[in-house]
């Protein structure tokens, strides 16, 4: 099991079985983030929060997966309140709060700082998202969002969209619905579309996906339409970014008689009309809801 | 009748000889050894017909012996090459280069955005994931690398 390792890089050291244990014990986990229970299974117990990238949800959500169990957090929620600014290197900074607390969340901006941490300190250590890699509790909480809202994973039809070339949510996500024989679609511009080693990756592995450019290609047959934000800093030229951003926002009209639902890791910008968000169709806060119940399963395991 | 003029390569006396060297790599051998140089004598042949290998490149260098870097990085860009290590004109030592499963520190990870890119103290860490084609990839950043961006290390021919 991952958890032997005593901690969460990549969802590539997981194991299907690994990611089910998660989703079960994340469900029993549900009425102690809704305040139906109370627990204080981490009492005493001390989480070091290193965010030298912005973040409200993946932060937030931790802070209260480990107060919802008792615990307490300490932390920067950006670069510039540590000593960082001051040059310090990431790895010296790491193993000072190691030495402070019971487990480690760290995202920066740089891919691998995870690995390099975990590496360095004898407490374990969260990947809250390094750079355009890896976002394994990201990932842990979708699909625990589509096995909530519709009971399975195996045997959905899931349509990445947006930027899948820069969108780490999205690599890790291809390759934990990989691991469950999901049928994919990837739907993007050409220019975004996933990078060539991850569909060489699932190409090993077995796995046929469908690439189009067009959402209409594939919303009469999807279960979820996973949405990712097209960022306006990849487009050299500007009216490129304009043309290619209006041919991927969803709206009501464009869902209407379709049977799939909406997710998105958030923020959005406009890539989702809010006139989507009241609808059967977006479950984009749900979703986010979500990512307590599981981040309280992944603390609860790996926190001793 | 005119008979053909041969040209002999001698024998080295001290030094290495690097024998079966993919074909038309030698050139990439000779960048990872920094050669050529003023004070040392280079021998290079290129596409020389093999029966093990169809084709194959060779280079000898005059008195200098191949610490185990070097031969890991030969390894990277001729898998199959041997290194015959001369004394006084004799081969004192015949070894393949070794391919690791894995390679620490002799590369960099080509993903400008890796950690182990930014002066932290840490050594590139790779894993081979296929040895021919090579693909390597980055035990930290996860990013893969194939031959051309590993040769692409090693500088401009």
């Amino acid at each position: 099991m991952v958890f032997s390792q005593g901690d969460i890089i990549s969802i590539r050291d997981f194991s299907k079985d690994d990611i089910k244990y998660i989703l079960r014990t994340a469900e029993k986990m549900e009425p102690i983030a809704r305040s139906l229970e109370k627990s204080d299974i981490l009492y005493g117990k001390l989480l070091g929060m290193l965010f030298y990238e912005p973040s409200t949800r993946t932060r937030l959500s931790f802070e209260a997966a480990m107060k919802r169990l008792g615990g307490c957090t300490i932390g920067f929620s950006e670069a510039r309140t540590s000593s960082a600014t001051k040059g310090e290197k990431l790895s010296d900074t790491v193993r000072t709060v190691g030495e402070y607390t019971d487990a480690l969340v760290l995202r920066h901006n740089m891919e691998g700082t995870a690995r390099l941490a975990a590496d360095i300190v004898d407490v374990p250590v969260i990947n809250a998202g390094d750079g355009a890699g890896q976002h394994p509790t990201q990932t842990l909480l979708d699909l625990y969002t589509m096995k909530r809202l519709l009971g399975k994973i195996r045997n959905l039809h899931v349509a990445l969209v947006g930027d899948l070339k820069y969108g780490r949510t999205v690599h890790s996500l291809a390759y934990a619905l990989a691991m469950f024989g999901t049928r994919m679609s990837f739907v993007s511009p050409p220019e975004l579309k996933m990078p060539r080693e991850i569909m060489e990756d699932l190409n090993g592995a077995g796995v046929s996906v469908h690439e189009t450019s067009a959402i209409r290609d594939v919303l009469p047959y999807v279960d979820v339409l996973y949405v990712t934000r097209i960022q306006k800093e990849r487009f050299p030229d500007p009216q490129e970014y304009l043309k290619i951003k209006g041919a991927y926002t969803i709206d009501k009209d464009l869902l209407k008689n379709s049977e799939t639902i909406v997710m998105h890791p958030l923020p959005r910008l406009d890539e989702i009309a809010t006139d989507v968000d009241s609808t059967p169709y977006g479950k984009y806060f749900q979703q986010a809801f979500y990512g307590v119940p599981v981040r309280m399963a992944l603390l609860k395991s790996l926190i001793k | 009748m005119k008979t053909p003029k041969e040209l002999k390569v001698t024998p080295i006396r001290n030094g290495t000889v690097i024998d079966h060297i993919t074909a038309n790599k030698a050139l990439h051998v000779l960048k990872i050894l920094n050669l050529p140089s003023q004070d040392t004598s280079v021998t290079i042949g290129m596409n020389v017909k093999s029966t093990q290998m169809g084709a194959k490149d060779l280079v000898k260098i005059e008195g200098r012996e191949l610490r185990s870097g070097e031969v890991d990085k030969i390894a990277l860009i001729a898998p199959h090459a041997t290194i015959n290590i001369i004394r006084d004109y004799e081969i004192v030592t015949k070894g393949k280069v070794n391919l690791l499963e894995k390679i620490s520190g002799i590369i960099n990870c080509g993903n400008p955005n890796c950690i182990t890119n930014t002066g932290e103290p840490v050594d590139s860490l790779f894993y081979v994931t296929s040895q021919e084609p090579l693909v390597v990839r980055c035990y930290y950043c996860e990013r893969a690398m194939d031959q051309s961006e590993i040769e692409e290390q090693f500088g401009p021919l």
